[in-house]
Order: structure tokens, then C-alpha cells, then sequence
């Protein structure tokens, strides 16, 4: 029962000819922080509003607790929204904001004030508590949109996008105090955002979502390091698909021809045959990028290339590379450090190495070429030697 | 401010004072000065001060009239403002391109000058008229019933004229009206009229208030309708100030019953500024013993 607290039933939603949400069937956990993560428009929001009963959905059933909710209006549900643009009530007191669902609850006067006062307490916003929601700033409307919709103590909490209006130092402390609301009041959490980040530091799962489906369910380094889909290894980071041919299979390992590159090891987990046509995928910071060749004790086993420097685009904590082996072009990730193995530094035009593990590379299940567009492309070449 | 913003200030709003005070108070007041003088025989006033004018509007059984006026100018505004509400959230939750069509069609009647469309009424109303025929067919009604020349066809006349005037500034404060809020109150648990009653109506208080002044002013200044579709026993106060003025040639009589209409206009706008002002008031009073409470409540 825990484990299928809030279920999506084969869910589908049409808004004219298109389709937001396509037969989408999972279940979340009670007391979980889950995430939909997903571009605008892959019907992650149109989920959410059917859980909190703004939507209906044309087939399928939700249930919650084990009850059907799906045709329950947005009152009879104990589902509290936080809306991405806070939705405060501008005519009442932050305190009377708060109040809302208690008074319309018809709890006691001494308990409406008890739970409001422990919650402004909890979100360190006391103080404000007969402000007006104008006069509060970004962060603070969000704590308040969020104590409101937690103060009666809903069986889940549905977040829109809630940090996607503050900047980014805020964005960043408003997710550690998310977490810490989420671990101090135990209540499930249903979490929508195109910020990968956000999603992968919050959340115990992830569902990625793309055209109205689940890509994939799983937990943020499941996600991130074994990507099912092409979509799911590109839009989640960065990455660089590589097309071949399985030649030959070794034990869990598998040799692949790549065209424009040569031969390439990795880990074959689903134990694919000689012949199949597969797309592997490997991150840029896997790839590691030296002028000399890697030491012998580390280079048995491991993918080996020669390539060029094509660009070097500094970012701060690592720089990209972009490298052109045998005519194909990839990129990679190194962080700067005298203590790195490699102090020379590599620029524009430099013949290099670029190595990596086979276990470093996934082969993802679907590949569509659409996907690909969503990685960077390399810059287009300079003609001058200015650089 | 700076000394020169404020006289840039007050440069600005002259043209629009200066307006005002020749055109609209030196006006109202040589209305209300004609009233302390004495009739003369051409139909203007002689020279001379007396108070033999307001002794005979005093004396003159005005109250019934006066009573009238204010009674279906209020429930004109009443039932103007409570078929606007609904109507202007309606239009506020349609797409861009409807609201423009609905929006047109609500100003489309103002292209038939408004006499015409109170003579239309007035033929509607007419006991050979369309609507006696359909009361009289579905049983409602029989012959004797008339619809015309009273105050219920006064009533329905009014709100039918006022009504865009209602409508109109309602819904430009529905437009700028943020429907997630009706969202985030259904989702806290209440129900849609709640929603719109506690969310809605707050949030649209100021248009609610134009619109009880758009309408409850010329309501009572009507003259048009009530000629038209009222009877005998339906005068209102603008019928009777033309009376004096034209029939009687009486221009003072006809002055000091204007000013007590202007009076009767003026004193339901001060009691809805006051209003406002009490409330804004209250707010701050409220956030005030608030903050006092609280810092006591701390030093304890």
C-alpha cells in the first residue's frame, strides 16, 4: 500500500490534437520526494493539475490512498498545491493566508492559531505573519506559498516549477530548505521542474518525462548514468551518442565498431548479440583528455583515441573541449588542478589523447536521432589562427 | 519631491482644474443660487434674495417622489451589479478573442441612440406588445396586467440601459484579476461560490465600487425612461425638474429640487469614500495592534 500512495492509471489527456499525456501508468511512494522532470510542454504540468483536480483526464484513473480521485473536485481532494507564481491571496495578512484551509476546515480558533504560529515558526517567517503578501519578497511569498499549502497537513504536496521565479543564489538555498521541510513534516511530495538539477538534489525518484510519457522512472544517478533513452542521456547533462555495431563479446563486455573512430569497448548489461546495431553514450567528464598517452598500468582494457582540438570553451569549474577523432567530433570535461596527472595546458589545434573506461559508456535502449539535437553542437570551425 | 516636480505637478492637472471649475462647480453653484431667488413671469428668476422657493419645495408632498427615485435607482444599481459579476467573470475567463466579441456586443447597443432604444421598451411593454402576448399565452398573465407606464417597467428599463455600465467597469478590474488565486483557494479546500465570493469579490472591489456610482448616479437623475415607459403614479425626481422648469416656468422651484438630487447623488459617494477610508484604516489600526501584541507577546 505505501509503495502505491498516489497511482497514475494508464492516465491519458488531450488538449485538442494534442496529446499532453499519453498513457502514462506509475506510482509514487508515501512520503516520497518525487520529481517530474521534463521540457515545457512534455505534460508534466497537465499531470500535476490532474492530480490536484484542476484536470480531468479523458481516460485512465488516479487513485490516492487507495481511493479513486480522479472525478473529485479540487476541494473534496487533501492535495494542496504551491503555484509557481505563489498565488497568495493579496487582500488577506500572510497569517490569514495560512489560515485558509483551517478556517475553511472549521477547525477550533486555539488550534488554527496553534498550527498557523508553529508553521510561521518552522519557515522563520514570524515576524511577517501581518505583512501583506506585497510586501514580502520573492522568497519569502515562496516560504509562505508553502506553509499554506502544508499547515493542514495534506496526504501529498504538489509543487509547480516553485523556484523557478527567484534567482539563482535563492534558488539554491530555497532547495536546501525544501529538503529539510520535506524530512521535518513527512508528507509526500510531487515535485514538477525543467531544471535537472533541481530534481537530482531533491529527490529520492525521478520520473523524466518527453511528449506526454515516462522515459524513464528511476533515481537521479540511475538516471544520469544508465540513460534508457537517447532523450533521457541528452537532456539530463551532456553527452556524446555514439553509433556502431556490436563486432565481438567478451564476459560482460562487448567490442563495438565505430564508424569514423574504430573499435570501441563497453559494458554490455543487457548482454546484447553480435550484430546488434547500439547507441552508446559517454559523458563528457568521463572522458579524460591528456597530451601524453595514459600511463600503461591504467591504459589496459581502456578506449584509447587520437584526436585534435577543435575548441576550448572555459567554464569555470572544468573546461569543455571539443576534439575531432577520425573526422567525428566529441566533447569532454576537465577540471583544472596542478595535482591533476596532466599539468601541461592543452589548447586550440593540440594533438591529444582522449581515453576512457568502458564502464563509462551506456548503451542506451531508444535512440532517436530528434534527441541528438538537444546536445551542443561543436562550434563551427575558426578560419584564422586568431584565438 | 522637488520644489520644481511639484509646480511641474501642478502645471500639468491646471488645464483639467481649471476645467472642471469653470465648466462643472461655478455651474452647479449658479443652479443652486437660482434656487434663492424669485420666479419671474418670462421663465427665468427675478433679482433678490427670498426663501419662498425652498419654503415651497418643503411644502410641496415631494417625499414619495423623492422616495421612489432612491429606491429604483438602488435596486437598479443592486440588480445591475449582481448580473454584472457573474457576466464580467465569464468574460474575463474567456480567450482574447471571444472577449472582444463579447466585449463589442455589450457596446453594440450604444449605436441606436437611446431614446429609440427606450421607445423600443416601450413597445415591447405595450399591452398589444410582444411580451403581454407571451405572458398572456403561457398563463402568467391576463389583459388587465399592464406592463407599461409604472415603476416596474421603470425598474426593468433602467437596468437594461445601465447595465453596460456596470458590466464595463467590473470587468476591467476581472481582466487584471489573477484566476490562479480561484485556483489556490479551491485547491485549499473551498468550494467554487466561496472561492468567488471571498477571492473574487475582494479582489474586483474597486470596479464593483465604479460601478455602483456609474449606475446609481444617472439612475437617479433619469428623466428618459421614466417619461417614456413610467405613468402617472411613477414620477420620478428628474420628471418633476422638468415640469418646473418647462410646463410651470418655475426655474427656482426646478434649481433647489436639482440640488437636493445632487445632494442625494453626493451623499452616497461620501458615504462609499468614507467607507473605503474606514477600511484602509481599520487595516492599518489592525496591523498595528498586531505588531503591538506581538513585541509585548515577545517581551513576555
Amino acid at each position: 500500500m505505501a509503495d502505491e500512495f498516489l497511482v497514475f492509471d494508464h492516465v491519458t489527456k488531450r488538449f485538442g490534437a494534442l496529446t499532453a499525456v499519453d498513457d502514462v501508468s506509475f506510482s509514487i511512494k508515501k512520503g516520497e520526494f518525487f520529481s517530474l522532470l521534463g521540457p515545457s510542454g512534455c505534460g508534466k504540468t497537465t499531470l500535476l493539475r490532474m492530480v490536484g483536480g484542476f484536470e480531468r483526464p479523458d481516460s485512465g484513473r488516479i487513485y490516492l490512498d487507495g481511493k479513486d480521485i480522479t472525478d473529485a473536485p479540487p476541494n473534496m481532494r487533501r492535495v494542496h498545491t504551491v503555484f509557481q507564481n505563489y498565488a497568495l491571496f493579496p487582500t488577506m495578512t500572510i497569517w490569514d493566508n495560512i489560515a485558509f484551509s483551517l478556517r475553511l476546515a472549521k477547525k477550533p480558533k486555539a488550534e488554527i492559531e496553534e498550527s498557523v504560529d508553529a508553521i510561521l515558526e518552522m519557515i522563520r517567517m514570524s515576524d511577517h505573519a501581518w505583512k501583506y503578501p506585497s510586501q514580502l519578497s520573492g522568497g519569502q511569498k515562496q516560504r509562505v506559498a508553502i506553509a499554506r499549502a502544508l499547515v493542514d497537513r495534506p496526504q501529498v504536496l504538489l509543487l509547480d516549477e516553485p523556484l523557478a521565479a527567484l534567482d539563482l543564489k535563492l534558488r539554491q538555498h530555497m532547495l536546501l530548505e525544501l529538503d529539510t521541510i520535506h524530512d521535518q513534516v513527512g508528507i509526500t511530495f510531487v515535485y514538477v521542474t525543467h531544471d535537472q538539477g533541481e530534481a537530482m538534489s531533491l529527490s529520492d525518484r525521478i520520473a523524466v518525462m518527453n511528449l506526454g510519457k515516462v522515459e524513464q522512472l528511476d533515481t537521479a544517478a540511475k538516471i544520469y548514468e544508465a540513460p534508457r533513452s537517447s532523450f533521457v542521456a541528452a537532456f539530463i547533462g551532456d553527452t556524446n551518442f555514439l553509433v556502431g555495431e556490436i563486432v565481438s563479446t567478451e564476459g560482460d563486455y562487448c567490442t563495438i565498431k565505430v564508424e569514423g573512430l574504430g573499435a570501441v569497448s563497453a559494458y554490455n548489461d543487457r548482454k546484447l548479440d553480435v550484430g546488434r546495431k547500439v547507441h552508446l553514450s559517454v559523458r563528457p567528464e568521463k572522458i579524460r583528455v591528456t597530451l601524453n598517452p595514459p600511463p600503461p598500468e591504467k591504459g589496459a582494457g581502456i578506449n584509447i583515441f587520437t584526436a585534435e582540438v577543435t575548441d576550448v570553451i572555459y567554464q569555470g569549474v572544468y573546461t569543455k573541449y571539443w576534439l575531432k577523432s577520425g573526422g567525428r567530433s566529441m566533447s569532454a570535461l576537465k577540471p583544472h588542478s596542478r595535482f591533476l596527472l596532466d599539468q601541461e595546458s592543452i589548447t586550440w589545434k593540440d594533438r591529444v589523447y582522449l581515453w576512457w573506461h568502458p564502464d563509462d559508456g551506456y548503451m542506451v535502449e531508444n535512440f532517436s536521432p530528434m534527441d541528438v539535437s538537444l546536445i551542443q553542437d561543436p562550434p563551427a570551425p575558426k578560419e584564422s589562427s586568431t584565438p | 519631491m522637488t520644489r520644481s516636480g511639484r509646480w511641474a505637478e501642478w502645471g500639468v492637472s491646471l488645464p483639467s482644474f481649471v476645467w472642471l471649475t469653470v465648466f462643472f462647480v461655478v455651474p452647479t453653484l449658479i443652479v443652486l443660487s437660482i434656487a434663492f431667488h424669485a420666479p419671474s413671469s418670462d421663465g427665468g428668476f427675478a433679482s433678490g434674495f427670498t426663501m419662498e422657493t425652498w419654503k415651497a419645495v418643503v411644502r410641496t408632498p415631494y417625499k414619495e417622489i423623492v422616495w421612489r427615485t432612491i429606491w429604483i435607482s438602488a435596486v437598479t444599481t443592486a440588480v445591475c451589479i449582481l448580473l454584472s459579476l457573474p457576466c464580467a467573470y465569464s468574460i474575463a475567463r474567456m480567450n482574447t478573442r471571444w472577449r472582444a466579441i463579447v466585449a463589442g456586443l455589450i457596446m453594440l447597443p450604444f449605436w441606436t441612440s437611446f431614446i429609440v432604444r427606450v421607445f423600443a421598451w416601450r413597445t415591447l411593454l405595450n399591452p398589444e406588445g410582444f411580451l403581454q402576448h407571451v405572458l398572456i399565452a403561457l398563463g402568467l398573465a391576463d389583459a388587465s396586467v399592464s406592463l407599461n407606464y409604472n415603476s416596474g417597467a421603470i425598474l426593468v428599463v433602467s437596468v437594461y440601459s445601465f447595465l453596460p455600465f456596470a458590466i464595463m467597469p467590473i470587468y476591467t478590474a476581472a481582466e487584471k484579476f489573477d484566476f490562479s488565486l480561484m485556483e489556490a483557494a479551491r485547491d485549499l479546500g473551498a468550494r467554487s461560490f466561496f472561492a468567488f465570493r471571498k477571492i473574487f469579490l475582494p479582489g474586483v472591489k474597486r470596479g464593483v465600487v465604479s460601478a455602483i456610482l456609474m449606475v446609481f448616479i444617472p439612475a437617479i437623475g433619469s428623466y428618459v425612461i421614466p417619461d417614456l415607459v413610467g405613468g402617472r403614479d411613477s414620477e420620478l425626481i428628474g420628471n418633476k425638474i422638468y415640469q418646473r422648469t418647462f410646463p410651470d416656468r418655475n426655474l427656482p422651484h426646478a434649481s433647489a429640487l436639482a440640488a437636493v438630487m445632487g445632494f442625494s447623488v453626493l451623499l452616497p459617494l461620501a458615504w462609499v469614500a468614507w467607507m473605503i477610508k474606514r477600511q484602509d484604516a481599520r487595516e492599518a489600526k489592525r496591523l498595528a495592534e498586531a505588531t503591538a501584541r506581538k513585541l509585548s507577546g515577545g517581551a513576555a
